[in-house]
């Protein structure tokens, strides 16, 4: 393992509950009231300076349903790190992340509409794929395939899938 | 002189005395309104690509009369959709058409905006005619060349079996 991920390690090691390395990126499980002072960590400690990504995966059937994942660049070591928590259904909250990487705020946005995952701290989750008016969550793998949301009306003799 | 070249005699020169074209008036018409399209491309994915290939020099979509493309619908007869068209995006669809004037014609360049392709889910139309009616369905991904120029043929054969307001009885 990367040196420098065995010290992330070392500092973070109250925060995290497993670390492994995969395909050359760190790869962090935590609970998702610890993200805050992770990424604190990872940004201010280890200079990873970029966010490159949030999204979320859904594991229908498990308990808890959520994984989101995050993805951290560091433009100074050329690193990855890669930060996973679940989140349960009932709940799907995390923390967000706009106080410290100005790019979350539109990616956190994608995330909440796509998933239906809350980003307590993100003022504005207004859809920024998808639009107003649009129910449920696209990326959920219990919504239903064949439905459509069209914005205008259909010609005569079409009628919008259902399911 | 080359033996080949066939020279010019002072005694078969045109006079135009003999040049007389029989046709119906409305065939005429027809006729005329077929060569003289003006595409309004409304392209949104990568069909764009088969859409330039089609336009330049060696299929040349000029030889139809469809060369001009105008960017506003206020100019054009013809409005091409060429690619995916999104929920999201069909409103954008439904204004320019009907911005255009009569008489308008669609094509459907492409099997998304055909049938929706193969994105066969929450965000794109499956099928420009459930927002638009359409006049001819080029399907592929993406259409031939050979297939686009088929289709333009087609609609100006179909173009030319219209019939055009100002042709009536006092015509």
């Amino acid at each position: 393992m990367n040196p420098l991920f065995d010290r992330i390690r070392e500092r973070l090691a109250a925060k995290v509950n497993e670390a492994a390395e995969a395909h050359g990126v760190l790869v962090l499980r935590i609970d998702a009231a610890a993200l805050l002072d992770v990424v604190r960590g990872l940004k201010d400690d280890f200079r990873f300076d970029m966010f490159s990504d949030v999204t979320a995966v859904d594991w229908l059937g498990q308990e808890p349903r959520f994984e989101v994942v995050w993805h951290f660049y560091s433009t100074v070591h050329r690193l990855r790190v890669r930060i996973k928590a679940r989140v349960p259904e009932g709940e799907p909250r995390v923390p967000s992340l706009v106080g410290l990487y100005g790019a979350a705020k539109f990616m956190e946005r994608e995330c909440h509409e796509m998933y239906g995952i809350a980003f307590a701290g993100n003022e504005d989750l207004r859809p920024i794929l998808l639009y107003e008016g649009f129910m449920g969550h696209p990326l959920r793998k219990d919504y239903p395939k064949a439905l459509e949301q069209p914005l205008v009306p259909y010609r005569e003799g079409f009628e919008p899938g259902r399911e | 002189m080359n033996p080949r070249t066939i020279p010019i005699r002072p005694e078969a020169q045109k006079s135009g005395a003999f040049e007389v074209l029989c046709t119906r008036k409305d065939e005429l018409i027809g006729w005329a309104r077929k060569f003289s399209l003006f595409p309004y491309p409304f392209v949104t994915a990568c069909c764009a690509m088969e859409f330039m290939a089609v336009s330049s020099t060696p299929y040349d979509t000029d030889r139809f009369g469809a060369a001009l493309p105008r960017f506003t619908p206020r100019q054009s007869d013809l409005l091409m959709v060429v690619g995916t068209v999104t929920h999201k995006q069909a409103p954008v669809l439904l204004k320019v058409w009907e911005q255009m004037c009569e008489p308008k014609w669609v094509i459907a360049f492409g099997v998304c905006a055909t049938s929706g392709g193969f994105y066969n889910n929450y965000a794109a139309v499956q099928g420009i005619d459930r927002v638009v009616p359409v006049d001819v369905y080029i399907p592929g991904c993406p259409p031939r060349p050979e297939m686009v120029i088929d289709g333009i043929m087609q609609l100006q054969e179909k173009i030319a079996n219209q019939q055009h307001l100002i042709v009536n009885d006092r015509f």
